[in-house]
């Protein structure tokens, strides 16, 4: 037993090391030098990149194996969230407004 | 979808204010940052919570302690590696493999951590150590966010960082002490992250290249999720859908001929 609990934290300081360095690594050494215009310009598109690729495979990929399904739950509450976003640039508005619109969508299979 | 008028801030936005003197000014007192991220983080921590469940049931179900598991989500600090070593430990993989896999799978912070530099300019390298440890997919769309904004203080965007990190370890540890008495599903809570990115990239669309680049990485994102197991596609997809973006904005600039 206090072997296996040895184990267990040996793995999660492993696990936390290689998790740590893809973090720190860029910030300390991209934080503390002049940037080239190019550079800075592109690092400006990568948010929008990331949050879209986590964005669509959220969405509109399900399953295991996984595969595109265009119109279910999320896909359809995203929709009326998206909407609201864009009228009302609210994150905490959009976040209840998503939630109360799956809730409903998942209970009751309104929409559908 | 109705495509938002493009506002002309698009063009260079040049740095940032420099973060480095408000810091050493310390013209904001410590409480106020913590205010502004706490009420910047509370999405996140509503999206944790059923995340943080899930974990700690699953975890405790394959012989993790609460210490072990509280120590996972302290020390690792990232969702989805952290389930998929606990999958993989219930498969009897070699701490090995799966020190290798979450290496893999959390590299994507490479691309965040280099976005977040352009915020964090000339900042302490204790700040930055200690910055880094809470970049995390949820944390960095709040803050780069607020960032774009300016004015988003480098201790407030410091605090949403360890508000959410706080909302995880609390909610995995709830989830191995009680998570399998707590109905799945309830309020839409498994929505909420979801609704939060939705809400975060609209502030991002600050223009038709920005539009472009997100449809071009969200495609390619999904379809190679489908060939790619794991979670390399996020950052393969980003790299070039950020370089097809940025290659627009160049010949877009230069056939207007104001190349620069």
């Amino acid at each position: 037993m206090a072997e296996a609990g040895y184990q267990y934290l040996l793995l999660i300081l492993g696990m936390g090391l290689v998790t740590y360095i893809p973090r720190w690594f860029p910030l300390l050494w991209l934080a503390r030098r002049r940037l080239p215009e190019w550079f800075i310009e592109w690092l400006d598109l990568v948010p929008v990149a990331i949050l879209s690729a986590l964005i669509f495979s959220d969405l509109f990929v399900v399953g295991e194996p996984r595969h595109v399904e265009l119109l279910q739950s999320k896909s359809l509450v995203a929709i009326p969230t998206l909407l609201f976003a864009l009228k009302t640039r609210s994150l905490g508005g959009t976040v209840i407004m998503g939630m109360a619109l799956f809730w409903l969508r998942t209970s009751y299979h309104w929409g559908s | 979808m109705k495509a938002r008028p493009p506002t002309p801030a698009i063009a260079a936005e040049g740095m940032p204010d420099p973060a480095r003197a408000r810091l050493a000014e310390g013209e904001e007192p410590l409480r106020a940052s913590i205010r502004a991220g706490l009420e910047a983080a509370w999405p996140i921590c509503i999206g944790y919570l059923p995340l943080g469940l899930a974990f700690g049931v699953l975890a405790q179900k394959e012989g993790l302690s609460l210490l072990d598991i509280a120590l996972m989500s302290a020390v690792v600090f990232a969702g989805s590696s952290q389930f998929i070593a606990v999958a993989m430990l219930g498969l009897g993989a070699s701490p090995l493999s799966i020190i290798l896999t979450t290496f893999i799978v959390n590299s994507r912070h490479i691309l965040m951590s280099s976005a977040l530099a352009v915020h964090l300019q000339g900042l302490s390298r204790s700040f930055l150590s200690l910055y880094a440890y809470g970049i995390t997919d949820e944390s960095f769309a709040v803050n780069i966010a607020r960032f774009k904004e300016a004015g988003w203080h480098p201790y407030r965007a410091l605090a949403v960082n360890h508000t959410a990190n706080l909302a995880w370890i609390g909610s995995t540890i709830l989830g191995g002490y009680c998570g399998q008495f707590i109905a799945a599903g309830s309020f839409g809570i498994d929505y909420a992250l979801s609704a939060m990115f939705l809400s975060l990239i609209v502030f991002q669309l600050k223009g038709r290249i920005y539009a472009y680049t997100a449809l071009i990485t969200g495609l390619v994102a999904a379809a190679l999720s489908l060939v790619h197991p794991g979670h390399s596609f996020i950052i393969i997809a980003s790299l070039l859908g950020a370089s097809l973006g940025f290659a627009l904005k160049r010949y877009d600039r230069r056939r207007r001929g104001i190349d620069g």
